[in-house]
């Protein structure tokens, strides 16, 4: 993966997967550390300890079609080529939550990358899932929630209505501006 | 700057909106996001036609996603589904690619063959 948000979309799958209702998905960026820490949580059906134990392994996979599974490792690889972690917890019937630690520094860390990309790709292809990113930069937060955007849009028109669309994109792409953008 | 009250307006405006039916109801078109397709470009060419059915106003085309659909290497890969008509698969996707499709197949009827999976085997 060329960028560390095109590894949240394609973990956020795990989460749909394992019928969650809510994922949370966190990007803490401290210059003071010199790090980049992505967490992703959600109230999903967990893994066995055996599962658990072996879902680092690409040859780990709850699929049938075939025997790999390259989401977790390669994002656990990508987080360790900087020098960084990568920790996972789950337990069956309460959830699912990882947590990588990226050096920020690092040469061989990706780029954050198209972060608003991602979360429209997830919404528009999810809009009655509940997601909610919370997006911190030292210690300075903006966060994102679906079931806010719901709730102020009176439950009657969808996430994936063009002009709700339009909105969030607009809505994120200022939100973590107003974070980088040193006013 | 977009705040949260601006969705009301939104939700007013959609609500008032005289809901026009034709014959592209039920149009679907589905971006393989496995793992393979992610990694490929599958979300520049999903966020492009978000984009050009946006531009043209189709509000009856539906933009979501899939798993892996199974050819790894044709990927990033495109379902369209129309009603009355068979899938057609558009492979190894670019988001230059988008306009042509939108145009020629989704508006006009008329499958882009050179970029579907017939042509590509």
């Amino acid at each position: 993966m060329r960028e560390i948000s095109l590894h949240i979309l394609d973990l956020a799958q795990n989460s749909l997967t394992a019928k969650a209702s809510v994922l949370t998905i966190g990007i803490d960026i401290d210059h003071a550390k010199d790090t980049l820490t992505v967490t992703l949580s959600d109230d999903g059906c967990g893994m066995s300890p055996e599962f658990l134990k072996n879902v680092v392994s690409p040859f780990t996979t709850t699929r049938t079609t075939r025997k790999v599974g390259l989401g977790i490792p390669m994002f656990k690889a990508n987080a360790e080529l900087t020098g960084g972690s990568f920790d996972i917890k789950s337990e069956v019937n309460v959830g699912t939550a990882m947590k990588a630690i990226f050096v920020l520094s690092s040469i061989d860390r990706p780029p954050l990358g198209d972060l608003t990309g991602t979360m429209i790709s997830l919404v528009i292809s999810n809009p009655s899932f509940h997601f909610h990113l919370d997006y911190c930069v030292d210690g300075n937060a903006f966060d994102f929630d679906t079931e806010e955007i719901s709730a102020a849009l009176g439950g009657d028109v969808p996430l994936d209505n063009p002009d709700v669309v339009q909105w969030m994109k607009g809505y994120l792409n200022e939100g973590f501006e107003s974070l980088h953008g040193g006013a | 700057m977009k705040s949260i009250q601006d969705l009301e307006a939104i939700r007013q405006k959609t609500l008032s909106e005289i809901n026009l039916r034709n014959d592209r109801a039920g149009t679907r078109v589905v971006v393989g996001m496995g793992t393979c397709g992610i990694s490929a470009g599958a979300r520049p060419v999903m966020m492009e036609f978000v984009e050009e059915v946006n531009r043209r106003n189709l509000k009856d085309v539906m933009v979501t996603q899939t798993g892996c659909i199974g050819v790894c290497r044709l990927e990033p890969m495109v379902e369209v589904y129309m009603p009355g008509q068979e899938k057609v698969t558009y492979v190894l996707m670019t988001p230059e690619k988008v306009a042509k499709i939108v145009t020629d197949h989704i508006i006009n009827g008329k499958v882009v063959t050179e970029y579907t999976i017939g042509a590509a085997e």
